[in-house]
């Protein structure tokens, strides 16, 4: 598979999510400058983690603008995979193409830890690797991950199974405690009704690298390539381990 | 030329996390009666169009599909000559 990150100016989790698919998992990776007008022939994109545009006006507004996103709407609207994670979530939302919005978090406050979120839909292209149920420990480290959405919305979102993880704790109850920011029904990630275009606030890409202690992110990076891949995906871990 | 004067505000039915913030402060300052603190933005623009229609119609335009996010904002626009 062969996967395009988004630079936007301001993303810093670009050279994460490069190093994730290329180094630990073997793909090809290429970076796609925000003021390019090429997706370089990429299977899928990935709008990644940082401070777009130093998050002006509001998180992913600008962005949405940049050159880049003229290609990446239309290749989204063709049922191209695009992921959006944290910043790229908040991009994703501003484009239209995920409902809702992405509030301050409840706390005020930044929030930086691991959390956990439980899969809630294992029959898509981003969780297949998952079990239905499965509790994922991965970080976030957001200010505005709080997910809202009107009432008719959530419905429409809870219907079509588009809600994929959700905060929980460590036995996969949907507590307040659990959720790091306030989104609405411990909202973490959802995708569009399509399922091509998904957007989490978690950061998988970085809980996918065993020398960190934790790969409960991987499962999410490897449902997307077995999603590309016949026969099915077969994980590259230990063969890549010793090249690095 | 005119210039636009753009107030955005979180909508009414949105919880307002630092206007509530801001009003426990004015409560410990010993001001008393202060409720319903709402944070916003505001933005000023120029623009020139040949009539004040135009400009108020390209002006909603930048806050309808930049300013003001409709799905957690509210705007209000005031155009004046200047």
């Amino acid at each position: 598979m062969k996967v395009g990150i988004v630079v936007f100016p301001g993303s810093n989790c670009d050279h994460d999510a490069y190093y994730a698919f290329k180094t630990l998992l073997g793909q090809e990776a290429v970076f796609l400058w925000h003021k390019d007008h090429d997706l370089k022939g990429c299977d899928a994109i990935i709008l990644p983690g940082g401070f777009s545009y130093g998050d002006y006006l509001r998180c992913g507004a600008i962005a949405r603008f940049s050159p880049i996103m003229n290609e990446v709407i239309p290749f989204a609207n063709d049922g191209g995979t695009v992921i959006g994670i944290c910043n790229g979530f908040q991009v994703l939302v501003e484009a239209g193409l995920l409902p809702g919005v992405l509030l301050r978090n409840s706390s005020l406050r930044f929030v930086c830890r691991y959390i956990r979120v439980r899969v809630e839909n294992n029959s898509t292209r981003f969780t297949n690797r998952c079990a239905e149920g499965e509790i994922l420990r991965v970080p976030v480290a957001h200010g505005d991950g709080n997910y809202l959405t009107d009432p008719a919305t959530l419905r429409r979102l809870e219907e079509k199974n588009q809600i994929l993880f959700r905060y929980c704790d460590t036995s996969g109850k949907l507590t307040e405690e659990s959720n790091p920011n306030g989104s609405l029904a411990n909202i973490a990630g959802i995708m569009n009704e399509a399922g091509n275009v998904m957007g989490m606030m978690p950061h998988p890409e970085r809980a996918s690298d065993p020398l960190l202690g934790h790969t409960d992110g991987r499962k999410i990076l490897e449902s997307m390539i077995n999603s590309f891949l016949e026969p099915a995906y077969e994980p590259v871990l230990s063969t890549h381990q010793s090249g690095r | 030329m005119y210039l636009a004067k753009v107030h955005i505000t979180l909508r009414k039915s949105i919880l307002d996390p630092q206007g509530k913030a801001v009003e426990h402060a004015v409560s410990t300052l010993g001001v008393s009666g202060v409720q319903d603190v709402r944070i916003g933005k505001y933005v000023e623009f120029r623009i020139d169009r040949p009539s004040e229609k135009e400009v108020r119609s390209a002006a909603e335009e930048v806050c309808r599909k930049l300013l003001a996010n409709p799905v957690m904002e509210d705007f209000s626009l005031e155009v004046v000559k200047g």
